[in-house]
């Protein structure tokens, strides 16, 4: 993401100064895993406080702002990404995160999504998806799959769910990846290029509801008899959309990895560019006198 | 022309002080393009202008007009009726000749218009402007012209500055590349120079504006400089007639200035973005008209609870849904003020006209970042489509500059103090006590914890309400034309301004004894207005809206409310039409019957 802090002087922060308000959750819910590797991101990269931002929605895990130590907004439902687009653009110097459910990025702010990623927004996004409204205490989300009971859906749900890995890729998401919330030290790497990336970058990690949707993602974990498959670097172009779709429309629980990535200029350095150019012709001018030249034209 | 009224009294050489001239034909035959530039001629002289047009909302265009008010001393209203009517078609004709003075002039084009009707003295003047133009063009281009060809018409009319009105035609046009330029050049000749014993010649009396720095443009325009003026570099909005015009201008502009606007996939994701540049430090806006200010509702009351300071402009339009989407109404007050969840107290302001669209904007800047909480801006249709002429603002005076303060938050830092205003630290400032803050909609303590408690919620409501009772002492009261006392106050805001007080005059003239207020501040009012108000027998309070199932508009509404004075009465409207003064009178006339 931004590059102006690679020269801080300051120490790596440790746990203690990251941590914040105890997290609400629920005992044993998939979001701390997932708040423990982004500190140890936060950590490795040697971020400080005056570095970065955390912003979220509505949602448990859009919680997540509260409970590190840094600056952080709390919005409203769905509308993370627009916030998040908005300190993104007017802030270059800030590393921007954004946290959230999915019912909040799939669901109220699906088609943030799609708009936040096809303008490149220099950010990244961390959506803990348990397929299923935690907050709001089980009901149906997009993700959640066919047949399972929820209170919206006493009979089991009948909607087809969507396929986040197939709508993130259809987005135009310069960076997507998939992990799993009791695989900390994949989601450490996976969180780590994320936030390297130049552009949108969005990981969805399957993070268990241990209170709604307990063993939701079992066949993920090996110690519970599912399988834990990895996207083959060596053999995946990250570069192909047309394979990293392949790998979207495996059956669940799919693979795991870095699905795609590709280099494509973000708006940020789109606009930039944009006023670089304009204020090469007019530099020389106070920005009273740019406007004089426009009353000039209505005399 | 006027001969009638107080502002129309002839100088000795029976010099013109007004004149009403209106343009009827369809919207793609550029009618509102010459009147633009008759607009914007009295913007380079001392004259004074105003401008009104109706456009049909299809962009294939349909029947439209432009008329324009231009006049020697002050022009405050478009004109109830018109001295000269342009009729290009014989719906034009058919539908306008009732809006021509008693012995005005109709000019006619010969080739269109077949029948006329003789009647109340009306002088008809037909001329082909079709063939006269084609003519002059050299045959190729059709129709396209004869509005140029009109214009040289008027101009030659009216004795106006010849050499002024081809310098816009050439700005105008020039970009257009060299053949158009110089077939509008021929078309306006040709109607200068064009021959007919029955056209008659005035003249203008010198404008009387002091100041020769004058410009003129719409309400829009002057929001959008105001904006950038006021120190705003970030914003957002989705396009929709008739604010379009201001993020086009924004989307333009702020990069010369090192700022950015983004055109939002929707309102909820454009106020969202703009929400995120204010947390981020910079004052930022968004804008709408009403169906996309309700979209923004929920996160208004976000900016409202969070404290978040925000400029929001909606350019009121016929509603609601889709409505009329090219009228004018001012039906959004009770929406701007109460729409959203919850009490969410913000501030709402309405401009009076186009100079003060400039003004009140860099108002709403000061207020929004003192305050920390949304500020709106009600413009309307009339104002951010009409041309008006005044003076240049003074930058020196009138500029901020904007700053991003990251400077370190000391230990006492509370991002919602209960004895003091908040005032937010942006990302990447330092925090002595090592605690970052927290922005949030869910009610919080001081720090910003999240806080259920019943005490809390209380004193946080207060601490929210009170900002506004606090700014309410603080507010100028609105300023009374003639008397301070007595039988009839008119009471208007927004782009209502001109006519009241035209109305007030013409009021008087009838031996009533009237005066005219304006407010500009509409949420919080100033304190001291009850006291006002209960200075004058009978208050009307002229709106642009309905006046709903209890019988009075939305202003009357809250004031009603607020001062408990039952002589307030309304006077309301929703034809999608700006007022005339006439209208205004007759409802006051008719209440006093
Ligand atoms: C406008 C609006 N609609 C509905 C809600 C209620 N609501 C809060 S969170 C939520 C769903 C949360 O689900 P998800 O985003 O998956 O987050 P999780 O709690 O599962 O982490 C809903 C419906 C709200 N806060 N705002
Ligand atoms: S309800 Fe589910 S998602 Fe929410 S905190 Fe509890 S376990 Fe986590
Ligand atoms: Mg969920």
């Amino acid at each position: 993401m931004s590059d102006t802090q690679s020269a801080q002087p300051e120490e790596k922060l440790t746990k203690k100064q990251l941590k914040a308000d105890h997290p609400t959750w629920c005992p044993a819910c998939g979001d701390f895993a997932v708040l423990a590797s982004f500190f140890n991101v936060i950590q490795k990269l040697g971020l400080t406080q005056t570095d970065f931002v955390c912003v979220a929605g509505i949602g448990c895990s859009s919680r997540f702002p509260y409970f590190v130590n840094s600056h952080g907004i709390h919005f409203i439902h769905g509308r993370a990404l627009p916030l998040a687009t908005g300190i993104s653009l007017s802030r270059p110097d800030q590393h921007v995160f954004v946290f959230g459910g999915d019912g909040d990025g799939f669901s109220i702010g699906g088609n943030h999504l799609n708009h936040a990623a096809r303008k490149n927004i220099n950010l990244t996004y961390i959506i803990m998806d348990n397929f299923v409204y935690g907050l709001t205490k089980n009901q149906t989300s997009p993700t959640t799959p066919i047949g399972r009971r929820s209170k919206t859906d006493p009979n089991g749900a009948i909607d087809r769910p969507i396929n986040p890995m197939m709508q993130l890729l259809g987005s135009g998401a310069t960076f997507i990846g998939r992990s799993h919330a009791t695989h900390v030290k994949h989601m450490n790497e996976i969180f780590e290029r994320a936030v390297n990336h130049k552009g949108f970058s969005v990981v969805e990690v399957l993070s268990e509801c241990t209170m709604f949707y307990p063993g939701a993602f079992d066949s993920a974990i090996p110690r519970k008899g599912g399988e834990f498959d990895l996207v083959d670097e060596e053999q995946h172009d990250l570069t192909s959309i047309n394979e990293a779709f392949k790998l979207a429309q495996l059956e669940f629980p799919g693979k795991f990895g870095v699905f795609y990535q590709d280099e494509r200029p973000s708006k940020n350095e789109l606009e930039q560019n944009w006023i670089n150019d304009v204020q090469s012709r007019t530099g020389d001018l106070s920005p009273q006198d740019l406007m004089r030249q426009n009353f000039a034209a209505m005399q | 022309m006027s001969s009638a009224g107080a502002s129309a009294e002839a100088t000795q050489d029976d010099a013109l002080r007004n004149a009403v001239i209106r343009l009827a034909g369809n919207s793609q035959d550029g009618i509102q393009s010459v009147g633009g530039m008759l607009g914007r001629l009295a913007g380079r002289t001392a004259q004074e202008v105003m401008t009104y047009m109706t456009i049909p909302s299809t962009i294939s265009g349909g029947p439209s007009i432009f008329q324009v008010h231009l006049g020697s001393g002050e022009v405050l209203h478009a004109g109830d009726v018109a001295d000269v009517l342009v009729a290009f078609y014989q719906h034009s004709y058919d539908n306008h000749l009732d809006s021509l003075k008693d012995g005005g002039i109709c000019l006619y084009d010969s080739e269109k218009v077949e029948e006329t009707r003789d009647e109340r003295g009306i002088h008809h003047i037909g001329v082909p402007f079709t063939s006269a133009t084609v003519e002059a063009i050299g045959g190729t281009a059709k129709d396209r012209g004869k509005n140029i060809f009109v214009l040289g018409l008027i101009c030659s009319m009216f004795n106006l500055d010849r050499e002024k009105l081809t310098g816009i035609i050439e700005r105008q046009f020039g970009r257009k590349g060299e053949d158009v330029l110089r077939n509008c050049m021929n078309a306006f000749d040709a109607g200068y120079a064009f021959q007919t014993t029955d056209l008659k010649q005035f003249r203008f009396a010198p404008g009387e504006a002091a100041n020769s720095n004058r410009i003129s443009s719409d309400g829009n325009t002057m929001l959008g400089l105001g904006l950038i003026a006021s120190g705003v570099r970030y914003g957002a909005a989705y396009p929709i007639t008739p604010w379009s015009s201001i993020m086009e201008l924004l989307r333009r502009e702020l990069p010369k200035y090192g700022g950015v606007f983004v055109q939002a996939e929707d309102e909820l994701a454009a106020v969202a973005i703009a929400l995120g540049a204010s947390y981020a430090g910079h004052l930022s806006v968004t804008g709408s008209s009403g169906p996309g200010l309700s979209l923004k509702a929920e996160a208004l009351g976000y900016a409202c609870m969070a404290e978040l300071p925000l400029l929001v402009i909606n350019v009121q339009r016929g509603g609601p849904s889709t409505g009329l989407p090219t009228s004018v109404e001012q039906s959004d007050l009770l929406q701007a003020i109460y729409g959203s969840h919850g009490d969410s107290p913000r501030i709402v302001l309405a401009p009076k006209d186009v100079e003060d669209c400039f003004y009140i904007t860099l108002e709403a800047a000061q207020l929004a970042r003192r305050y920390s909480c949304p500020v709106i801006i009600l413009s309307d249709q009339a104002i951010a489509t009409r041309i008006e002429a005044f003076n240049e603002p003074n930058l020196d005076e009138h500029w901020i500059e904007p700053e991003l303060d990251l400077s370190e938050r000391g230990e006492d830092f509370r991002p919602y103090p209960l004895d003091g205003l908040t005032r937010h630290a942006p990302p990447g400032s330092r925090m002595a006590e090592n605690t970052y803050p927290k922005v949030t909609g869910l009610e919080h303590d001081e720090k910003g914890h999240p806080s259920g408690n019943p005490e809390n919620h209380q004193k946080m409501t207060d601490k929210r309400r009170n900002k506004l009772v606090t700014l309410a002492a603080e507010l100028p009261l609105p300023e009374i034309y003639r008397e301070e006392d007595g039988e009839i106050l008119l009471l208007g805001w927004g782009s209502t301004y001109g006519p009241v007080r035209e109305a007030c005059d013409r009021l008087r003239e009838k031996g009533l004894c009237a005066s005219a207020t304006h407010i500009r501040h509409l949420h919080p009012l100033p304190s001291g207005l009850n006291e006002l108000l209960a200075r004058f027998e009978h208050i009307f309070v002229v709106e642009m809206n309905d006046s709903g199932v209890y019988g009075y508009g939305q202003l009357a509404t809250i004031l009603r409310a607020a001062s408990c004075n039952s002589g307030i009465h309304s006077l309301c409207k929703t034809d999608g039409l700006a007022y005339r003064v006439s209208e205004i009178v007759d409802g006051v006339d008719s209440f006093l019957a």
